[in-house]
């Protein structure tokens, strides 16, 4: 059977087992990136000659029975966000074309402590400022399914690597739907976990209040199992947080009767795609022939939420990035007349337009005369749909939504229109808002072919019933590959 | 559009965001800016009076610890990535006459 075919659990037990060695998954993986990746283009850059060497490394370890992690001898793919020590992290963006890191992110340690095999760096949009993986400073990144169109974004690549077996899983980042989006438009399972569950040191900054690191995989188990790994409190990470618990597996196949599911109406009239509401609401169903209970609510101020956020993520991205100046390391400008031409210049020169239009906006609402109408107002909204969260979670144990409002859109057809764009991410956004968990489960295909993927949304360290809803889902059916991933399976 | 943006303002963010941008730019930049704020001025619908301000969902207070160095000398790793540098330190254009 080919190591393309299982998830990550499975692969880690038949290395354990000694079924099969690190570097035969490791080879098996290079090989089929040879295959399909001219096609796809899931990766900024990657090295099969450091992953073999590496696989060879952390198979001596499981030999000696040094390494005995679930993940351990798994090749794995890192979003360009995610610092990796000697090994250039871009973030997709010509301004960090030559940044080596001289140290890794910590969720990058934790793994590679538990035994991954890091495949490459996988493309995203230019610093996360996205929903298509087209921003890119080095090229677009197709979806594996129909490469007409869109991975998704801002995590296109790490769910396009998943998707087309060019990694057995990844992680990736979600500051507003970036892990959970393109999951459902690759049709892969992705969480994004509470807020400062994952320390985000070493993460290359968008929206520091909003930023959370999470698994993309094949299931429910390889998400929860990555998780288990990477979370955990960090000292590097002040809004890191303390939770009780941190082993995930524990919740898969726990009984979900009386299990309380609610489906906010307002996110699934107008502008929701019929096919993909049908595949999503197919998942409310199936989960109450086990005995859960779905019931539809009013959530309120759902229109709000992108408003607030692009005020919020654009302030915070306009203070984070002022660190780009060419002065210390990244992109410098040629030609420049004095300290201040340097700066201006390089970072004219190294953003991309999407960058620079979320720069000015966060510019400007944290200007004086601007910063209370603008900034103050989109927290105080921030505040607002917090509470509305909180009153949903008092009635219901999971909410019930889609990923996004169609299946993935085509090619070229999204950077004209941004708002038309940012409207696509209404409902992740207000997720990251209120700082709760979020799993994307594939549902089913549109008529087109394409993935659809349903949104659970859980309370603030409700992991739990995440876990549980998504797990009880998947057992009803079974992983859909696409053709392209199954070019090298025997 | 409700939003207009004049070439003074665009200016002054260029300013603050340490952007230079060319004419085309700029009006484009314009145009951008103003149709965001417009979509943006939804939230003047709502009533927030008496809500404070969230910045984060969870209380933040600052972290605590002792001085103690626990990283090693990183100098030379650091300095690699320097665009310029001499002598161990960072180049950067003269900046005082």
């Amino acid at each position: 059977m080919s190591v393309l075919n299982l998830t990550a659990v499975s692969l880690g037990k038949k290395i354990q087992a000694g079924e099969l060695s690190a570097v035969e998954a490791t080879q098996e993986v290079l090989a089929q990136v040879e295959r399909v990746e001219k096609d796809v283009h899931s990766y900024v850059s990657y090295d099969g000659e450091a992953a073999l060497k590496r696989a060879k490394e952390v198979q001596q370890l499981i030999d000696e029975k040094k390494l005995t992690h679930p993940l351990a001898g798994v090749p794995v793919a890192i979003k360009d966000n995610m610092c990796t020590k000697g090994v250039t992290t871009t973030c997709s963006s010509k301004i960090l074309s030559n940044f080596v890191p001289p140290y890794s992110s910590t969720a990058v340690e934790k793994l590679e402590a538990a035994g991954a095999i890091m495949i490459g760096k996988t493309n995203m949009d230019e610093f996360a400022m996205g929903s298509t993986t087209e921003t890119s400073a080095y090229g677009i990144t197709r979806n594996p399914w129909n490469l007409d169109h869109v991975p998704g974004g801002s995590s296109g690549g790490s769910c396009a690597a998943v998707a087309a077996n060019e990694a057995i899983y990844a992680l990736g980042s979600d500051t507003g739907g970036s892990i959970r989006q393109p999951s459902s438009f690759c049709g892969v399972t992705g969480i994004k976990p509470t807020y400062g569950t994952v320390s985000r040191f070493g993460l290359i900054a968008y929206g520091s209040s909003l930023d959370q690191i999470g698994p993309v995989a094949k299931d429910v188990r390889d998400c929860a199992t990555i998780l288990s790994t990477i979370s955990g409190y960090d000292s590097k990470d002040s809004t890191s947080i303390k939770r009780e618990d941190y082993d995930f597996n524990q919740y898969l196949g726990q009984d979900i009767k009386g299990l309380r599911i609610g489906v906010p109406k307002g996110y699934f009239k107008e502008g929701l795609d019929k096919e993909v509401a049908d595949h999503v609401l197919s998942l409310a169903k199936t989960l109450e022939a086990q005995g859960a209970v779905v019931e539809e609510f009013d959530l309120s101020l759902v229109e709000y939420a992108i408003p607030a956020y692009y005020v919020i993520a654009d302030a915070e991205a306009s203070s984070n990035l002022e660190r780009f100046d060419g002065v210390k390391y990244g992109y410098r400008a040629k030609e420049y007349n004095g300290l201040h031409d340097m700066i201006k210049k390089s970072r004219s020169q190294g953003f991309g337009p999407e960058v620079k239009r979320r720069i000015m906006l966060g510019s400007f609402v944290l200007s004086s005369g601007y910063y209370d109408a603008y900034y103050l107002k989109a927290l105080r909204t921030k505040a607002l749909i917090v509470k509305a969260f909180d009153e949903a979670f008092a009635k219901y144990d999971v909410i019930l939504a889609p990923a996004a409002p169609t299946t993935a859109p085509k090619i070229g057809s999204s950077l004209a229109d941004p708002i038309k764009m940012y409207l696509g991410d209404i409902y992740t956004i207000s997720v990251n808002l209120a700082g709760l968990p979020g799993i994307t489960v594939p549902v089913g295909k549109d008529k087109n072919g394409l993935p659809i993927g349903a949104q659970l949304i859980g309370n603030r360290f409700r992991e739990d019933v995440l876990f549980k809803a998504a797990y009880a889902y998947e057992q009803t059916k079974t992983y859909e590959m696409c053709d392209l991933a199954q070019k090298g399976v025997n | 559009m409700a939003n207009i943006i004049s070439d003074e303002t665009i200016d002054y963010v260029g300013i603050l965001a340490q952007l230079e941008l060319s004419d085309q730019e700029k009006e484009q930049a314009k145009k951008d800016l103003g149709t965001m704020l417009d979509y943006i001025d939804k939230l003047n619908e709502l009533d927030v009076t008496g809500v404070s301000p969230m910045s984060h969902v969870f209380p933040v207070w600052n972290v605590f610890r002792e001085d103690q160095v626990t990283n090693g000398d990183d100098h030379e790793n650091m300095l690699a990535n320097a665009p310029e540098e001499k002598n161990g330190q960072y180049v950067v254009p003269k900046t005082v006459e």
